[in-house]
């Protein structure tokens, strides 16, 4: 939770930084609340890159919410919960909230699972918002030194958050071609780099990751 | 096309947030709508956890190497280094991301300092 709070501070720097107001800070926290994707936008955004480019990379970069929710929502399902309700609390799933709920899964009551779900996200969901303006208002009236720490803060945690579990061939394969496609791609075709890098990169690696199951066959 | 979409009406911090906002939502609801119905392991999860990893990989390979804004003015090597340090602390800590991330993001802060001096 303090890691996600962090990442939200160095958030908040990168939007100062690039000088979008407080407003599109808190915004982007509020109505997104998925920090990839939010990041993604932001450095496309500094760089002046197209929106439908933008737009595809962050959707498939939170294309990852995807079996988040749709693995989680049946197991907090509750007797007489309308459809909406659970389109509602699926806005309060993203990584931190998606794990924790999980973890606890186990030792709550199956009516219980759905409030525990709600009330945990609420709690990562209203205090991010804090934590973006920290980081917005920290950027503006620390030494240089600081606000560039701050600023380097997601960097450096999505450096090491994807390198925690690599027991999956593929995760490895596609980590790798995205680090070398990610900046070559950008030399050429700076502003679908990005979409590029995620398309070639992740298609690559998923092809060879299944032909390697498979014993050779595509 | 490209010059509505770069016009300044749409180009706006709000309107690109907004945008970003509905196609991290489309994620969501469509994991909503299809609840229970897929397998964690099928092959176009595969597919989109593979495509996510490459994006992700790509975006901060960029944001250490070709960096924007401020960061553009620190020299390579002291971005390079709180990378390392990050990651040396990680992988010596067991994998403790906090750790890591605290030790390269005061590793840039203190060679920044060193160096404007």
């Amino acid at each position: 939770m303090l890691i996600m709070g962090a990442s939200f501070v160095g958030f908040g720097s990168m939007i100062k930084n690039m000088d979008w107001s407080l407003g599109n800070a808190l915004y982007s926290t509020f109505s997104t609340w998925a920090l990839p994707g939010q990041i993604a936008m932001a450095e496309m955004a500094a760089e002046g890159a197209p929106l439908m480019a933008i737009v595809l990379a962050v959707f498939f970069i939170n294309a990852r919410l995807l079996p988040m929710v749709a693995s989680l929502l049946p197991q907090v399902r509750r007797e007489g919960m309308p459809a909406w309700g659970y389109y509602l609390g699926a806005m309060l799933i993203a990584a931190t909230s998606w794990v924790g709920t999980m973890r606890r899964l186990p030792d709550l009551l199956p009516d219980q699972r759905f409030s525990f779900m709600v009330g945990y996200g609420l709690l990562l969901y209203t205090g991010s918002p804090l934590f973006t303006a920290a980081g917005y208002l920290l950027a503006g009236h620390v030494p240089e030194p600081i606000t560039l720490g701050l600023v380097y803060l997601n960097p450096l945690y999505f450096l090491v958050l994807f390198l925690v579990d690599l027991r999956s061939r593929t995760k490895v394969m596609a980590l790798a071609f995205g680090a070398l496609l990610g900046p070559t791609t950008y030399l050429f075709a700076p502003d679908w780099s990005l979409v590029a890098t995620g398309l070639i990169g992740g298609t690559a690696a998923w092809m060879l990751g299944r032909r390697a199951r498979t014993g050779g066959a595509p | 096309m490209d010059v509505i979409l770069h016009s300044p009406a749409l180009y706006s911090p709000m309107a690109i947030i907004t945008l970003a906002a509905l196609a991290s939502f489309a994620s969501r609801a469509l994991g909503t709508a299809l609840s229970g119905r897929i397998l964690a392991d099928s092959p176009v999860i595969e597919w989109i956890t593979a495509v996510t990893y490459a994006l992700m990989a790509g975006l901060v390979a960029r944001m250490i190497l070709l960096p924007i804004g401020a960061l553009d003015e620190t020299p390579d090597g002291i971005r390079l280094s709180a990378a390392a340090t990050c990651l040396a602390v990680f992988f010596l800590s067991r994998k403790n991301i906090g750790l890591g991330v605290m030790a390269g993001s005061l590793t840039l802060m203190a060679l920044v300092a060193l160096s404007l001096e």
